[in-house]
């Protein structure tokens, strides 16, 4: 039974752009061996930590999305834990949490589809239609920060 | 009226007492505007840890997490949001705290 993780791995900012592959390469190996398939995987590049990570004020972040067990993610989680070069890792399953989403999102679309053909109405929300506009995005004056009297 | 009680016909309103102690009663003179969970009117479902530009507005200059009586976001989105907020924090995408 295959599970998808996210996993997101900071890594420090003396490392080069080959070590960095290196890891990956790594990553993936033990994908092979432990029988998991890599879905994507993308570099964000260097980027400003909010806080100090072990004298480090920047890092390079890499997230891979892996279909897999509980098994790998627990070797994966194991070897990065041992390398020196990472200074933060974080491994989540998400296919749960998708479904859901993906399940809300369907329901919503077909209960509006089923409202505007009881309406009389065409399925889809035609162009230039409804008073809600692009100024609905700009104006998005329900939430505030702060209550007044803290600013 | 300036927070002091309006008695009986005293005031220069000429209205009936019995409007006089209705309009005592009012604790509330200020409009206050209703609020509306964010996640519900913009129709956003995945509320996820990688997606900052989401998140910040949630996390005020000291870096704690927003409560629900301020930004008025539902239990349902509060408690997601909170997990999507704990997580980004562990991967330094937002501060524990700040000063």
């Amino acid at each position: 039974m295959a599970r998808r993780y996210e996993l997101i791995y900071i890594v420090s900012p003396d490392a080069t752009d080959d070590q960095v592959s290196d890891l990956h390469n790594q990553v993936e190996a033990i994908m092979q061996r432990m029988g998991g398939a890599l879905e994507k995987t993308e570099n964000w590049g260097r980027r400003r930590l909010a806080y100090e990570i072990g004298r480090h004020k920047e890092g390079t972040y890499v997230l891979e999305v892996i279909n897999g067990t509980g098994e790998l993610m627990k070797e994966i989680d194991r070897r990065l834990k041992v390398t020196d070069l990472v200074i933060r890792h974080l491994a989540v399953r998400v296919d749960e949490e998708q479904q859901v989403v993906e399940r809300s999102r369907t329901r919503r679309t077909e209960t509006s589809r089923r409202r505007r053909v009881a309406r009389g109405l065409p399925p889809d929300r035609q162009p230039g239609e409804g008073q809600r506009g692009e100024s609905e995005e700009e104006r998005d004056d329900r939430f505030e920060g702060l209550p007044e009297m803290e600013r | 009226m300036n927070g002091r009680k309006s008695f009986g016909g005293g005031g220069g309103r000429g209205r009936p007492a019995a409007g006089a102690t209705k309009e005592g009663g009012q604790r509330r003179p200020m409009f206050r505007r209703r609020k509306v969970c964010k996640f519900c009117a913009d129709k956003i479902d995945d509320i996820n840890y990688k997606d900052v530009k989401l998140l910040m507005p949630f996390v005020p200059e000291r870096a704690k997490i927003l409560p629900r009586r301020i930004s008025g976001t539902c239990a349902m989105h509060q408690r997601k949001l909170r997990t999507a907020l704990m997580r980004a924090r562990q991967l330094a995408l937002i501060p524990y705290t700040s000063d």
